[in-house]
């Protein structure tokens, strides 16, 4: 076979992964180009990473939420209520911030558990039992709040998360201005990267299963190296990477791995793909239920924090959407409505493509009833592509 | 009565890598009953999608002439219009709405913009009386058992001044009784001038009412055969069908060794809150290493319920009764424990709840038995991928790979998936649904094969099935199930189709 034929046929049969990473890809571009290259400077890219991080967090979890067949509508005003909690535990309950941080993640879990409990156990549909956490948090942030008005959280450490940077290692004369610790990360992430590539191909090669030709398989990884190596690149000529950043990446990380390595994510998409089916191989779709939400409120309280850090504080407003940018970033990404189809990876990518949106017409100064309507098409371009593919693959 | 109602020119119809139709021609005589047979994925159902405009005029080649027309249909409501109405073997009822308000679905009767309810009600009575359904018109489908669905199904095609009707293997789901009842009925409609054409893996019952019968094989017509000529018999038709003959369709017995009790369940007891009554009553049966149980008895007795019941009771029966398993006494309280007691159950719905259809066939293979491929909750996707491969081979699976997807397969090679999977759970007792439900001849002579050796590497299976030649022809003991007990216990060289009817009608 010719490397055309590779090329295309490599193409064809994962046009609807590429799909997204070709729509991020665009938008940048055309953003980059109408704002003259403001939109891709360093500045900008570090502050949309940092902007979508409680999204994307939130998108995570949602994921998974969307794969087992149900929807969390409390997501939102639960993270602000939550981030409320931790800004009060610091500043009026006096704990430091290593224990409220959590403390409010467990408190996260045990709003995740109480939603899996109507929906696993009293067989609530998970729109009506989440519409009613929706209410519920909404009243509880007011609640909280209501003495104070918006709480200022004065803690340092606290704050870094949302708007701190790593350290750079001591300045010893080369690359002046460039953030060198990013750099290192950056490489060691492509050396790494390289290196497992290689190594399950080879694992593969030694089991006599398919793999990539060479060509194609060197091609991908000159590009996601090129890729990795761009973003580094621009982080590390501005501050270096950001906390959000490293909270967004740790987050990201292993939830991939749970959701495409351990049997743990098998079970999940098992359940997703048939409940039936799921409960008679033995497994305890309860339980997974209990463990997706648990995940989800433990999400939405991270994605309170990131916030509330960003802010610098805990407001009335806090989560306001929250939930409908993390479901529609999920749905950009290819979740499927259906359930049992998505990857966490995607859903990043999606809350990417949002936050870029965002971004990109604020710098172009389009204004925000128009920013809503664009954003709306996008999603909905984004399932028709999705569902196009998806039909043409049968 | 020689004049063609319908006749399909050189049909062919392609899906990417595949011909599922080359160049098929079938003709259909004016108020015949026409039956429509081949193996599973010879393309019975492709063709009268095309015939039904599920598949639009453009999508595939050739030409339909239906009445003396060149027909170029471009949706069921073309085809409807046309005088063509098919019925799937997935009733496409509102389970929600009542009898009356489903026949008259999609061509409401209107006085000006309304609905004409009372003469909707009317009309509706007479299409029950000519399908022989007694009912209350009110009653909502749901609360219908399948065989009357089925009639209502029929009902709604008849009110359509329907000309030619299609059934897509319509005594699939149904019992014996209720299967005489739809014939009598198709051989009644005939005598009205409705032509018939009835797909059917059933070759009994299609040697009974067929006036001719279309063999398909490979998606290419291999011959028409005539009743009057006497061209139609068993042998004949699935020599037809699967290109050779098939000398005995229940492999030798080998020598079995019957060794001790594996399963015994005794005083099972089972009460179905939802239903609000008792579903099983007392029931006491064994199962011996090495043996084939067979548990017949008609639909609806109960069998499927004990099943799982026995397999960690999944539907929250409250059940009272013990089991032993290996002379240990066990409690299930999930599915989840059945299976690490070693015991596995292939369910009779591949599709509703057997299989993960939107995954592939290696993830639906490993998936009751991830622990064995994984490390520390890791899934080691290589030997993962080697499983599925010895079982593809094992079983002789039809699939370009381990990695397609299991909805892209056929019904026997999704079954043997479904097998697969619980083989892999490397189980001693493998109760086995309706094994054989739906699926073409040759696969059923596999998946007998396997069963064989199975049990004579030392697994017992217990095998529920409504066939009862299979029931006979598989099993080295028989229990006969009849409203919810145990009606009777046979041994093989007793049991009689007759005497098992006997027990199973006799409650």
């Amino acid at each position: 076979m010719s490397f055309l034929q590779d090329a295309r046929k490599l193409l064809q049969q994962n046009i609807r992964e590429y799909g997204m990473y070709i729509a991020l890809f665009v938008i940048m571009t055309i953003f980059t180009i109408t704002t003259q290259g403001t939109f891709i400077s360093s500045r900008n890219i570090v502050n949309l990473v940092n902007q979508t991080g409680y999204i994307a967090v939130l998108a995570v979890g949602m994921t998974l939420v969307i794969v087992i067949r149900h929807i969390d509508l409390s997501v939102g005003f639960l993270g602000g209520f939550l981030g409320a909690i931790a800004a009060i535990a610091m500043v009026q309950w006096d704990m430091p911030v290593y224990l409220a941080i959590p403390f409010t993640l467990a408190l996260g879990v045990l709003a995740g558990a109480i939603t899996a409990f109507l929906v696993a156990q009293m067989k609530i549909p998970a729109f009506v039992a989440t519409l009613a956490g929706w209410l519920i948090y909404r009243g509880a942030i007011l609640v909280v709040t209501e003495s104070t008005g918006t709480i200022i959280i004065p803690d340092k450490t606290f704050n870094a998360i949302g708007n701190g940077f790593i350290p750079d290692i001591p300045d010893i004369g080369i690359l002046p201005g460039i953030h060198k610790l990013t750099l290192i990360i950056g490489v060691i992430a492509i050396v790494l990267l390289i290196f497992s590539e290689i190594n399950s191909r080879q694992k593969k090669q030694a089991y006599n299963f398919e793999v990539l030709p060479m060509e194609m398989f060197v091609i991908k990884l000159v590009f996601i190296s090129a890729l990795i190596g761009g973003v580094t690149w621009l982080l590390a000529g501005y501050q270096g990477l950001s906390w959000t950043a490293v909270v967004v990446l740790i987050v990201v990380t292993i939830y991939h791995f749970i959701t495409t390595q351990t049997v743990l994510g098998r079970h999940i998409y098992a359940v997703g793909g048939n409940p039936e089916a799921a409960e008679l191989s033995g497994i305890n779709v309860k339980r997974i239920t209990y463990i997706v939400f648990g995940s989800m409120g433990m999400l939405s309280a991270l994605s309170g924090i990131l916030f509330a850090s960003r802010l610098q504080s805990a407001t009335t407003t806090a989560g306001q959407l929250w939930e409908l940018d993390a479901i529609a970033a999920a749905f950009i990404g290819g979740v499927s409505p259906a359930g049992g189809i998505g990857k966490v990876a995607g859903s990043i990518i999606g809350a990417l493509v949002m936050l870029s949106l965002t971004s990109g017409m604020n710098l172009m100064g389009i204004g925000i009833s128009y920013q809503y309507m664009a954003r709306g098409a996008v999603l909905a371009a984004a399932v028709i592509f999705d569902v196009a593919t998806r039909n043409r693959a049968h | 009565m020689n004049t063609p109602i319908l006749e399909m020119k050189n049909i062919t119809k392609e899906f990417p890598g595949v011909k599922a139709l080359n160049n098929v021609s079938f003709q259909v005589t004016e108020g015949e009953i026409h039956c429509l047979v081949g193996e599973n994925g010879a393309g019975k159902s492709t063709l009268m999608k095309v015939l039904s405009g599920v598949y639009p005029h453009g999508e595939y080649s050739g030409d339909i002439i239906f009445g003396g027309k060149v027909q170029n249909l471009r949706g069921i409501s073309d085809s409807e219009k046309a005088g063509i109405a098919i019925i799937y073997q997935e009733l496409a009822l509102v389970p929600e709405m009542t009898v009356y308000e489903n026949i008259f679905l999609g061509h409401e009767i209107k006085n000006g913009i309304l609905i004409d309810w009372n003469e909707t009600i009317k009309r509706a009575g007479e299409m029950l009386k000519k399908v022989k359904l007694n009912v209350n018109l009110a009653e909502k489908v749901r609360d219908l058992g399948v065989g009357k669905r089925q009639l209502v199904e029929i009902a709604k095609a008849l009110s359509k001044d329907v000309k030619l009707l299609i059934l897509d293997e319509p005594t699939a789901a149904l019992n014996e009784d209720d299967s005489e009842n739809l014939l009598n009925l198709l051989r009644d409609l005939k005598n009205h001038g409705v032509t018939c054409i009835l797909i059917s893996h059933k070759l009994k019952e299609v040697i009974e009412i067929a006036d001719s019968v279309t063999v398909l094989r490979d998606g290419k017509t291999i011959c028409t055969l005539e009743a009057k000529k006497g061209e139609v018999s068993e042998n004949t038709l699935i020599k037809h069908m699967v290109g050779r003959e098939i000398e005995n369709i229940y492999p030798k017995r080998g020598n079995r060794q019957i060794g001790e009790i594996v399963l015994d369940v005794k005083n099972w007891t089972a009460y179905d809150p939802t239903l609000g009554r008792s579903i099983l009553k007392d029931i006491n049966f064994y199962v011996k290493k090495g043996e084939i149980v067979g548990l017949a008895g008609l639909m609806g007795s109960g069998r499927t319920e004990l099943a799982l019941s026995i397999f960690g009771n999944p539907d929250g029966y409250k059940i009272s009764g013990e089991i032993s398993v290996l002379g240990s006494q066990k409690r299930f309280k999930l599915p989840e424990d059945a299976i690490n007691a070693g015991v596995a159950y292939v369910t009779e719905d591949r599709k509703g709840d057997g299989l993960i259809l939107i995954q592939d066939v290696k993830q639906n293979i490993t998936l009751a038995n991830l622990k064995e491929i994984a490390n520390r909750g890791v899934v080691n996707e290589n030997s993962e991928v080697k499983v599925a491969n010895e079982y593809k081979v094992s079983l002789n699976i039809k699939t370009p790979s381990v990695e397609q997807i299991v909805s892209n397969l056929s019904g026997g090679n999704q079954q043997k998936v479904s097998l697969g999977k619980w083989l892999f759970v490397k189980p001693n007792l493998l109760i086995l649904d309706e094994p054989t439900r739906g699926i073409d001849v040759g696969a059923k002579y596999e998946i007998y094969t396997i069963m064989t050796k199975l049990v004579e590497q030392g697994m017992s299976i217990i095998m529920i099935s409504s066939e009862l030649p299979e029931v006979l022809g598989m099993s080295d003991r028989v229990y006969v199930v009849s409203g919810g007990k145990i009606a009777g216990e046979l041994a093989i060289l007793d049991a009689t189709q007759e005497k098992i009817m006997h027990l199973a009608t006799n409650y």
